[in-house]
C-alpha cells in the first residue's frame, strides 16, 4: 500500500509530466529542437538566468558563510531572533518578495530614495533581478554551513593559534578547509533554487528580452502566445541545467555526510 | 550559549562585534526591512483602506477563497504521500531506493515554470490526456484541479524529507514489538508510529502549507490567471500590482506575509519539541544500553 501510493503519486505527479515534456521536446528532431531553443532571445535568457543565478548564490555563499559563522560561533542578545529570521524567505510567497523589493528600490522607495541619486537602479534591473535571487537563496546558504561550523573542533584551532598562528592564518589553514565543502554544497543549492525563481524576479526585473528576461519568463511569454514547441524546447533546457545541477548537489552532500564521520 | 563560547579562540571582542554588525546587517537589509515595510506599506492608507481592499473587492475575496481551499487539498495530498513515501524508504531495502531517495528532491530543483508547463502537456486541451478528459467534461487547466496538481507538485518533497530522518532514528523496533503483540497493521501506525512522528509530520505540514499558499510560478501557468476564477492570493498580488493598484497589492501582500510569520512562530515551536524528542530519545537509548 505505501508503495502504491508512493509510486502513484511519483509517477503520475513528477515522472510522467516530465517525461511528457522531454518527448514533446523530441518529437521535433534535433533541428526543430535547435532552432527553437537555440534563438538569440532564447540565448540571452539562459545567459540571464544562468549569470544573475551565480551571481546571487555565490553572493548567499558568501554572506551566507559570515551570518552562519555568526550564529554558530557568538553569542550576543538578540542571536535567537536572527536566527529564526533567516528562515522568513523560506516562509514568505516569492511574490510578495518581488512586490516588496521593487516597492523598495524603485526612485520613490524606502532604498531607491537614497540609491538611485547615485545611480544604483535596484529595480527594472539585471541588479533587482540578483537581489531578489539572493534574498530567496539566502536560507540555503546558511543552514548548509551553520550546523557544520558548530561541529568543528575547537582545539585544532586553539593549537593552531598556540603554535604561533596569526588570527587570519587559522582561519584561512584550519577552520575554511573544513567547512569550504559545506560552503560550496550551500552555493549549489542556492543556485539549484535561484536558476528557476520566477515569482519574485517577474516583480523587479522589468523582463526586457535581450537584457533582463530569464529562462522562465520567456517559457510563460511562449505560452501566452501559444508557442508550446518554443515554451517546451526551453523547459527541457532549463530542465536539464537543473536536474545536473541536482545530481551535483546530491554527489556533494553525500561527500559532505562523509566527511561529518 | 555556553561560557566555551567566549572563550573560543577567535574571540577578539573587536572582531566578533564587527562579525554581528555585519549579520545584523545582512539580515537586516535583505530581510527585515522588505518585511517591514510590507506592513508599512499595507497600512499606510490606515487600518480602513487595508479592510477595504481586501474585503470589499470580490476578486480579491474569491482569492482568499481559492488559497484557502487549494492549499490544505495539496497539504492533505502531502501528508498522505510523505507517510507513505517514507515509510516505504525508511523500512525497507529495495533495488533503486536511493534513486527514489533522489527523486524526492527532484520537484525542488525543477523551476515551477517548467512543473507548470508540463502539467499543461499532460492536462491541458493540447495535452496528452486534453481529448479524454474533454470527453469527460472535466477541466484541470485553468481550472480548480489544476491548481491542486501543481501546488502538490511544488510541495511534494516537504513532508517526505521531514519524515525519512525521523523514521530511520526511530528505528522498526516498537513496531515490531506492535505486530508481535498481535497488533493490524492499521493498530501499528495509528498507536505506535504516529505518535513516534507527530512532530516531524507537523513541521513538514507547516512547511508545505507555507509553501502551498505562496506558491506562484507554477500555478500562474497552470491558472490561466482568470480574476475572480483562478486567481489564488499571490497571483492576485500581481495582477493588482499590474493595474497599478499598488495599495491593494500590498494588502493581499500582508496577509501572506502575515501568514509567513505564524507559519514561522509554529516551526520555532515545533523544533523545540522535536529537539526535545530526539534528546529523550538518545536518553531511553543510552539507559537501555547500560546494563542495570
Amino acid at each position: 500500500m505505501t508503495f502504491a501510493i508512493t509510486a502513484l503519486v511519483m509517477t503520475a505527479l513528477v515522472l510522467l509530466p516530465l517525461a511528457v515534456l522531454v518527448l514533446r521536446a523530441a518529437s521535433l528532431g534535433p533541428q526543430g529542437f535547435v532552432a527553437a531553443a537555440w534563438t538569440p532571445r532564447a540565448r540571452a535568457a539562459y545567459g540571464v538566468s544562468l549569470g544573475a543565478a551565480v551571481l546571487a548564490a555565490t553572493v548567499s555563499a558568501v554572506l551566507g558563510l559570515v551570518v552562519a559563522w555568526v550564529l554558530a560561533r557568538i553569542d550576543f542578545p538578540g542571536r535567537r531572533v536572527l536566527d529564526a529570521l533567516v528562515d522568513v524567505p523560506l516562509a514568505l510567497p516569492t511574490a510578495v518578495a518581488g512586490l516588496v523589493y521593487s516597492a523598495l528600490y524603485v526612485e520613490k522607495g524606502w532604498l531607491g530614495h537614497w540609491l538611485v541619486p547615485l545611480g544604483i537602479q535596484g529595480a527594472y534591473s539585471y541588479l533587482g533581478i540578483v537581489l531578489v535571487l539572493v534574498f530567496v537563496s539566502l536560507p540555503f546558504a546558511i543552514r548548509v554551513v551553520q550546523p557544520v561550523i558548530e561541529s568543528l573542533d575547537r582545539d585544532t584551532e586553539e593549537a593552531a593559534r598556540i603554535l604561533g598562528a596569526s588570527r587570519a592564518q587559522t582561519f584561512f589553514r584550519v577552520v575554511l578547509p573544513g567547512i569550504l565543502p559545506a560552503v560550496v554544497t550551500g552555493f549549489a543549492l542556492a543556485l539549484a533554487r535561484a536558476l528557476g525563481e520566477y515569482g519574485s524576479v517577474v516583480f523587479i526585473s522589468g523582463n526586457m528580452p535581450f537584457k533582463t528576461e530569464i529562462a522562465p519568463v520567456l517559457i510563460v511569454s511562449r505560452l501566452e502566445e501559444f508557442a508550446y514547441a518554443e515554451a517546451t524546447t526551453i523547459a527541457v533546457v532549463l530542465l536539464a541545467m537543473s536536474l545536473t545541477l541536482l545530481i551535483v548537489v546530491n554527489a556533494l552532500q553525500q561527500r559532505l555526510a562523509r566527511n561529518a564521520q | 550559549m555556553s561560557a566555551s563560547q567566549s572563550r573560543a579562540p577567535h574571540a577578539s571582542p573587536a572582531v566578533s562585534a564587527a562579525l554581528v554588525a555585519a549579520a545584523v546587517g545582512i539580515v537586516g537589509l535583505l530581510i527585515v526591512v522588505p518585511l517591514a515595510s510590507v506592513f508599512f506599506e499595507a497600512f499606510a492608507g490606515g487600518v480602513a483602506a487595508w479592510w477595504t481592499a481586501l474585503a470589499h473587492d470580490p476578486d480579491t475575496r474569491h482569492a482568499i477563497w481559492l488559497s484557502l481551499t487549494v492549499a490544505p487539498v495539496a497539504v492533505a495530498i502531502n501528508t498522505v504521500f510523505g507517510v507513505a513515501a517514507a515509510w516505504l524508504v525508511a523500512r525497507f531495502r529495495f533495488p533503486g531506493r536511493s534513486l527514489l531517495i533522489s527523486l524526492f528532491d527532484v520537484p525542488f530543483s525543477v523551476s515551477p515554470v517548467v512543473a507548470g508547463l508540463a502539467l499543461v502537456l499532460i492536462f491541458g486541451r493540447q495535452g496528452l490526456l486534453g481529448p479524454t478528459l474533454a470527453w469527460l467534461d472535466w477541466k484541470v487547466i485553468f481550472s480548480w484541479p489544476g491548481l491542486v496538481l501543481a501546488t502538490t507538485f511544488v510541495t511534494l518533497p516537504l513532508v517526505v524529507r521531514e519524515l525519512i530522518p525521523v523514521m530511520e532514528a526511530i528505528g522498526p523496533e516498537e513496531e515490531m514489538a506492535a505486530v508481535s503483540l498481535g497488533a493490524s497493521g492499521w493498530q501499528v501506525f495509528w498507536r505506535v508510529t504516529l505518535p513516534n512522528i507527530r512532530w516531524a509530520l507537523l513541521h513538514g505540514i507547516v512547511l508545505a502549507n507555507a509553501r502551498a499558499m505562496g506558491e506562484f510560478g507554477a500555478v500562474y501557468v497552470v491558472s490561466g490567471h482568470i480574476a475572480g476564477a483562478t486567481d489564488t492570493m499571490p497571483l492576485r498580488v500581481e495582477k493588482l500590482f499590474q493595474e497599478y493598484r499598488t495599495p491593494a497589492s500590498m494588502a493581499v501582500a500582508s496577509v501572506l506575509a502575515g501568514l509567513a510569520l505564524v507559519t514561522l512562530v509554529a516551526k520555532f515551536v515545533i523544533e523545540r519539541r522535536l529537539e526535545a524528542e530526539s534528546r529523550d530519545l538518545e536518553a531511553a537509548r543510552s539507559t537501555a544500553e547500560t546494563p542495570a
